[in-house]
């Protein structure tokens, strides 16, 4: 369980930070906090020759408003998202989600950036950021660009980053005042990665029915799914119990490539996902009501 | 490979070393500095046995790189006692049978010393929370909640 040679380095900006991914190629991995990449290497799933630490790189870690948008540094870790004041008056919902990423010594080191790069269809994060329609700010020797998450995540532990760019920051819209959101998932253990879970944002329109709803699911495909035709179904429809019930079972219907391994089958994950669709919604459309 | 130059603040000690990329923090405490009292579990970040506090914050150091730790303040089992006085915790864990081979320990403590820093007076569902990313293979975690309960009295009547 040692983890074969490599080389290190220990950028200070994202300036030299690109220059070596660029410089060397493919082989090159960017260390964010490690909680998923030292596993990695220890297990030998992954043979980088050099690992590019981004840890001292100036500017990966802030946390601003702009807007009516938090802009959330790569490098911002789990833990500071669990405590800043900001993230906890505008987006509850990613302290929710945070809560349940690792265990205490895990987010004192895992990142924002990291999870999300890393991409695992079991992780919370890119489920949370698919259901805020979130954008990602990516760098790299052609500059700038933004995609926004639906874009981003391609596959189990895939996603649009070319391995010369980093994800350098996320920007999460503040959901509307008038909205409210649930998150449900099922795991073997606290804070183990989900069988199955779902993140639900809902906004009430002024004579009680449903005006705009956005689904996430993770642990049931092989990526994060926006569940769209069951969003498609609330739109307009009061908020009751059978409601949600109903559109629940319709959230099966986005799963295209089911994810199915020695923690759970694809059937069993499958089944959990009318039930934790039907929690999120009614804890999101809980939350709606109260405000 | 190219080895790195690293100073640590090891138990309140300078310690500067060179090491080699691949060599976990974990590595660095048992095999340079011959703090063994860190235990390595799974090596993989599943057991928590490997558990140390990083500036005051529980890290398990399986998942941490010795080059990474460059700067940090290491806090592992052997620095808790002082002028051989058991840290809280450690009484704690003593009297209230929170041990039976012992292996776990390590990780328990440092685990509960992180959160009684945070939370003078965690509920009983807080210290499982804390405790959830550590196993313990022997005795089951009864008597470690209650070890963690009983030390947090005690700092707290202490303090």
């Amino acid at each position: 369980m040692k983890s074969p040679t490599f080389a290190y380095e220990r950028p200070q900006s994202l300036a030299e930070a690109l220059a070596l991914l660029a410089q060397k190629g493919a082989d090159a991995r960017p260390l964010a906090g490690g909680q998923s990449l030292i596993p990695m290497l220890a297990l030998r799933l992954a043979r980088p020759s050099v690992l590019v630490d981004l840890g001292r790189v100036e500017g990966l870690d802030e946390l601003t408003l702009q807007d009516g948008v938090l802009v959330i540094g790569a490098m911002v870790r789990q833990r500071q998202l669990e405590r800043n004041a900001l993230v906890a008056e505008h987006l509850p919902l990613l302290v929710a989600a945070t809560k349940v990423v690792g265990h205490p010594a895990i987010r004192n080191r895992g990142t924002l950036g990291g999870s999300l790069a890393h991409a695992d269809p079991s992780a919370e994060y890119p489920a949370v950021a698919l259901a805020l329609d979130a954008e990602f700010v990516i760098q790299g020797p052609r500059g700038e660009r933004v995609i926004p998450a639906q874009e981003f995540f391609l596959g189990p532990f895939t996603t649009a980053l070319a391995t010369d760019e980093l994800l350098t920051s996320i920007r999460f819209p503040i959901p509307p005042t008038h909205s409210g959101w649930g998150m449900a998932e099922v795991a073997r253990r606290h804070s183990d990665f989900a069988l199955a879970g779902a993140v639900a944002l809902l906004a009430r329109a002024d004579d009680g029915t449903c005006a705009r709803a956005a689904i996430a699911l993770f642990g049931v495909a092989t990526r994060p799914l926006r569940a769209t035709q069951a969003e498609q179904a609330l739109v307009g429809r009061p908020f009751t119990t059978e409601t949600f019930r109903e559109v629940a079972t319709l959230a099966t219907e986005s799963i295209d490539e089911p994810l199915s391994d020695v923690h759970g089958s694809a059937a069993y994950r499958r089944q959990l996902v009318p039930v934790v669709v039907r929690r999120a919604l009614e804890e999101a459309a809980q939350r709606a009501a109260a405000r | 490979m190219e080895r790195v130059p690293i100073t640590v603040t090891v138990n309140g000690q300078t310690v500067s070393a060179e090491v080699e990329p691949r060599m976990t923090l974990a590595d660095f405490l048992r095999d340079e500095l011959g703090l063994t009292g860190t235990k390595l579990g799974c090596e993989h970040g599943v057991c928590g046995s490997c558990t140390v506090l990083w500036d005051g914050a529980a890290v398990r150091s399986c998942l941490v790189l010795a080059a990474q730790a460059d700067g940090a303040a290491i806090t592992t089992i052997e620095g808790l006692a002082t002028e051989g006085q058991l840290h809280p915790v450690q009484q704690a864990f003593w009297e209230a049978h929170a041990l039976q081979c012992g292996f776990c320990t390590p990780g328990m403590i440092l685990t509960a010393v992180a959160l009684l820093s945070e939370d003078a007076n965690p509920s009983e569902q807080a210290i499982r929370e804390a405790l959830s990313g550590n196993l313990c293979r022997c005795t089951g975690y009864q008597n470690i909640v209650r070890a963690v309960q009983l030390a947090a009295e005690r700092l707290r009547s202490s303090s």
